[in-house]
């Protein structure tokens, strides 16, 4: 293929009502933390202060994302040593996460080998369990049957599941199965259902986490970013005072706000995509071999439970390789 | 003798006008059908930069498309209506159908659905 893009540092947010712009690219990262209701931002050279002076919310946790093992062209020929990068961050926190949460295309062909790569890789995170939602790469040949085996033991229909956590209410949700021609990411009807009556014993009051792997906004439709049926989803989600949606797919940090409802997406830990409409394709994006780890990355959450239960969310690049 | 020889020779003669006519019969059927465009028996399809190329295409039946992923990410073929359908293709994987009926087929990239194009088959 031809058509490689590099980019230099600095590319421009979207202009969009509703929008927030949060990349974390090379030489301009931007840390977005909301506090208070209030969005501030930091530079990621003052990340590693910052974060801990953060670390101390009832309940911290890490999303990682996108880890595409089996992927090996120009963008990044090693995801397994990306991923390894990735793992060390977490367990250089200064807290240890309670749990990490994957939000999908854990491989890139859906072939054992590569999940069992990753399953073997993560062992070595310092936490206490590790949760998945499927990416469209992991439900290739078998209608996720695989997947689910694997890491979506007693969960639902095509792998949805919830987990109440420290006094949170955690979904994962499918959006990856049965995609339509000419479509964006889909929940279904049997989804949708399962999760009105899944969040209906719930207090207003109760921090929900909703996390899916297509994003559950409209980020670009033309490149299939956004899911057909969300709208529905999120009306049930309305309610709540505290909603994150942590999504992934996209391979670069997005952020926007709806009423209470953060949502959230995940660089990747395997190559960046460009960002919406300044490519051909949302394909992997080569970048300078220098700068590719300051543009992947994992994702810290924390609650802090107050007037408002907030969540937090700092996304923080690997480390650069030792020379 | 030569009346013989004579009518020997109109009789050749005519049987030459015949086979030319024959052939300049033959030749004028053959350049019809190569106006008419006939596609070829085996034809591909590209795929790349999250498109099919060309994205429409017409093709008699009896055709075989090939279709050969060149992009960075794997890609499907799926049908719509799910006559054929594609396991995932890596860069440079290919994936063949032989389309026996005529009709249109519209189809599109499972993994990424908003990748469509279109067959017709007549």
């Amino acid at each position: 293929m031809g058509d490689f893009i590099e980019k230099d540092a600095n590319p421009d947010g979207l202009d969009r009502r509703g929008f927030l712009k949060c990349m974390a690219w090379a030489g301009t990262g931007t840390l977005c933390l909301i506090q208070g209701g209030i969005l501030k931002s930091y530079a990621l050279s003052r990340l590693d202060k910052h974060v801990a002076s953060q670390m101390k919310g009832e309940l911290a946790f890490v999303q990682i994302s996108d880890s595409h093992i089996g992927f090996d062209k120009a963008a990044n020929p090693d995801v397994t040593a990306t991923l390894q990068a990735a793992i060390d961050k977490i367990n250089a926190l200064p807290m240890r996460p309670e749990f990490v949460l994957h939000t999908g295309d854990i491989s890139h062909l859906s072939k054992p080998h590569e999940f069992d790569t990753l399953d073997q890789m993560l062992k070595g995170v310092r936490t206490n369990g590790i949760f998945y939602v499927p990416g469209e790469h992991d439900v290739l040949e078998d209608d996720g049957a695989q997947y689910r085996d694997r890491f979506a033991k007693g969960s639902q229909g095509d792998g949805w599941y919830s987990f109440d956590h420290s006094g949170a209410h955690f979904v994962g949700l499918v959006n990856v199965m049965n995609l339509k021609a000419g479509g964006l990411g889909t929940l279904g009807q049997q989804q949708l259902q399962w999760l009105r009556a899944d969040l209906n014993p719930l207090k207003s009051s109760t921090p929900v986490v909703v996390f899916a792997h297509i994003p559950l906004w409209s980020v670009y439709p033309q490149w299939g970013w956004g899911t057909d049926d969300s709208e529905q989803a999120l009306s049930y989600l309305k309610r709540f005072g505290s909603v994150t949606v942590l999504n992934g797919h996209i391979h670069q940090t997005m952020q926007k706000v709806e009423g209470n409802i953060t949502f959230h997406t995940a660089m990747s830990t395997a190559f960046p995509q460009p960002a919406p409409g300044t490519a051909a394709s949302p394909g992997p994006m080569k970048v300078p071999a220098e700068r590719l780890r300051a543009i992947l990355g994992v994702t810290e959450v924390q609650f802090t439970r107050g007037k408002h239960t907030l969540a937090t969310i700092s996304d923080s690049p690997l480390p650069s390789q030792p020379m | 003798m030569r009346k013989m020889k004579r009518k020997a020779a109109f009789g050749l003669a005519l049987l030459g006008i015949a086979v030319l006519g024959l052939a300049v019969h033959a030749g004028s059927v053959a350049t019809e059908r190569l106006s008419e465009g006939t596609e070829p028996v085996a034809t591909k399809v590209t795929i790349d930069n999250f498109s099919f190329s060309p994205q429409e295409i017409t093709v008699v039946p009896g055709t075989t498309i090939t279709w050969v992923n060149h992009d960075d990410v794997p890609h499907t073929v799926v049908s719509n209506d799910k006559r054929f359908k594609s396991k995932a293709l890596d860069t440079d994987d290919s994936f063949s159908f032989t389309f026996k009926d005529a009709g249109t087929y519209e189809y599109y990239c499972s993994l990424h659905p908003r990748m469509t194009a279109k067959v017709t088959v007549k």
